[in-house]
């Protein structure tokens, strides 16, 4: 052994070369998508590296805004595919603000319970595949069955495993189906015992447990200067969860629980992950047990005032419940009385688009549906700029929206929340050994689909 | 910290570089010049009642024909407070510059970075200014208003479908679109 180490000592001094350049990617079997790592190896130890981005970058923010606001949703399935969901809501919430539009109670019951399914598809994906990388490939396996029975529940009402686009603006696009408690609450409670299974094969797994803890360890000034959010930040101790700081939907009304790291380690973020897994089924099951009767989206159910009297409650600001009305307009000698409906804000209410059974079948709604699908003629939020954002898988999913009063956005930003972890990674590899990129990794959560759009 | 004292305090602070404070939708805005963002993030950063301490979200705007051309978005978030603030400043398209941030906070490097890629405003005192999504020898700042959708430029040159069998059936397409 000891002559092997000398030769290649030998071998540096010939060269004049001690450290390696090695390609990491961007087509490397460990790599959740397309991405490359430039490292400067000196034997196992990582020297420099140099994160190289952007083989995925579909233009998703040029093509947002040359569609109108409705047309946006199923490109933002294809932002973070592992919970597509989260996406649809945080877009539609951002063209909601700006339209000062409230979604029906049931409608966020429904978005709460969406989302915290799609976070649990998140997670489960995050965590089995670093296990399955750190060679736990029954962790990897179980966890995706245990994916596939939610993505089973998540088809049933969207239609679809992956393209949802099942938000709309004011709401989403269809009621739960018949039955669907009892079967989200079957898909969860074997979830749940998926998650004791692993926690019993990976939590004190030596092997897991040696390759994880004090590897790639982010410190919290690091966190918070590189503006990380998400199971990342939370794994360095710090309780900052936007359902929690900024509660939005109806997250204020569940009782659940911010589960923090501390050390801020490769072990610390796969604890925190699969305590945020047990806390969304909790969500979950207080949604279902609460969830109110009524309308899904702002539309659906519209009772029918006199426009004068709508402008008049817009006056007086009792605009809240205003969405869920539409107004009859009366041509009168003088003219119209559009005019004066015109002056409220909510005058918008035409933003959600009618069910599809009701587009199919009646003038009115094929009408309205086209009215708000066609270019040029769709829904016109007011002018103004939005920052709006939700608590994605991996942390704060942000939409800066710019409208110009037309019924195509000006500029759509997407906040990833892995472009800042990705952006302070290279601090975080450069403490460690090749194979501990692979772990890193793993836990980081990368999607390059929200990483490159 | 009240919302309303955010601005006023900012406002104070500042009364030669805030040009404009505003919060509509209920977002604080404020309005600079661009020669003072870092002086101001500076003073969010490091202010004991503020503590803005994290940069959210950097980004662009194109208003196209308008002038100044370009609008340069801050998001900050103080975690402490729970508080947010949306920091702009308008940069001409003759002379297309800000000074970085990367030195307050190294995550406005990549932000900036994509910023330039997409846009073309130049961050002076970056350290590594070069495109981040795009490859190098990219043309143009693809989310400008003036770079047509449909433009292609590919790395590899489309072949088309040999259907028929005809040879020097392959052209590029980046060619017509020129």
């Amino acid at each position: 052994m000891t002559d092997r180490l000398d030769q290649d000592n030998t071998f540096f001094e010939q060269t004049g070369k001690r450290e390696m350049f090695v390609n990491f990617g961007p087509s490397h079997p460990s790599m959740h998508g397309v991405i490359r790592i430039k490292l400067i190896a000196d034997g196992e130890f990582v020297k420099k590296t140099e994160i190289d981005i952007g083989y995925l970058h579909r233009g998703f923010e040029k093509e947002c805004e040359s569609c109108p606001y409705p047309n946006g949703f199923p490109y933002t399935d294809r932002l973070n595919y592992v919970s597509p969901l989260i996406n649809n809501f945080g877009f539609a919430k951002a063209v909601e603000d700006l339209m000062g539009l409230t979604v029906p109670e049931r409608g966020e019951y429904i978005r709460v319970i969406m989302s915290e399914l799609s976070r649990i598809t998140d997670h489960l994906t995050c965590v089995g595949a670093c296990t399955m990388e750190l060679g736990a490939f029954t962790a990897f396996l179980y966890m995706m069955k245990a994916r596939e029975w939610l993505y089973e529940v998540i088809e049933s009402v969207t239609g679809a495993h992956l393209t949802v686009s099942y938000a709309r603006i004011g709401g989403v696009k269809a009621d739960l189906p018949e039955g669907f408690s009892e079967h989200c609450l079957k898909s969860l409670s074997d979830v749940s015992g998926v998650l004791d299974e692993i926690d019993v094969l990976m939590t004190r797994n030596r092997i897991f447990y040696d390759r994880t803890r004090d590897v790639g360890v982010m410190t919290r000034e690091e966190a918070i200067a590189y503006g990380v959010t998400g199971p990342f930040l939370r794994s360095t101790g710090i309780d900052y969860d936007v359902r929690k700081a900024f509660p939005y939907h109806v997250y204020d009304r569940f009782d659940f629980e911010i589960p923090v790291g501390w050390r801020g380690d490769n072990y610390d973020r796969y604890l925190v992950r699969m305590e945020e897994m047990r806390q969304s089924i909790r969500i979950i099951r207080q949604a279902l047990d609460t969830i109110p009767p009524g309308p899904t989206s702002v539309d659906s159910e519209g009772n029918v005032i006199n426009a004068a009297a709508m402008a008049d409650l817009g006056k007086t600001g009792r605009t809240k419940n205003l969405i869920n009305l539409e107004a009859r307009v009366e041509p009168t000698l003088e003219g119209s009385e559009k005019r004066i409906h015109a002056q409220v804000r909510d005058a918008c209410r035409k933003a959600g688009l009618p069910p599809k059974d009701q587009t199919y079948t009646n003038i009115e709604s094929l009408m309205n549906h086209f009215k708000i699908v066609m270019d040029g003629h769709g829904v016109r939020p007011p002018k103004g700029e939005t920052y709006s954002f939700v608590e994605g898988g991996n942390g704060e999913l942000g939409f800066y929206v710019v409208s110009d009063g037309t019924d195509h956005p000006w500029r759509v930003r997407c906040r990833p929340p892995c472009f800042p972890i990705m952006s302070g990674l290279h601090n975080i590899l450069e403490k460690g050994q090749i194979a501990d990129i692979v772990a890193t990794f793993g836990t980081v959560n990368m999607i390059a689909g929200e990483l490159d759009r | 910290m009240d919302q309303n004292s955010i601005l006023d305090r900012v406002k104070k602070e500042f009364p030669d570089l805030v040009l404009e404070t505003h919060s509509r939708l209920g977002q604080d805005t404020v309005i600079i010049s661009k020669s003072g963002i870092v002086e101001i993030a500076r003073f969010l950063k490091e202010d004991e009642k503020l503590k803005f301490n994290m940069l959210a979200d950097l980004t662009a705007v194109d208003y196209w024909k308008e002038k100044p051309r370009f609008e340069v978005v801050y998001h900050f978030l103080s975690m402490e407070n729970k508080l947010r603030l949306r920091v702009k400043a308008r940069v001409e398209e003759s002379d297309c510059e800000i000074p970085t941030l990367s030195g307050l906070w190294p995550g406005a490097n990549w932000y900036e970075r994509e910023v330039f890629d997409m846009f073309g405003i130049r961050f002076t005192g970056h350290p590594d200014l070069k495109r981040i999504l795009m490859y190098p020898d990219f043309e143009g700042h693809p989310l400008r208003k003036d770079y047509p959708k449909t433009r292609h430029q590919p790395l590899v040159e489309y072949r088309e479908l040999n259907l028929h069998g005809n040879e020097n059936t392959t052209t590029s397409r980046k060619k017509e679109n020129d």
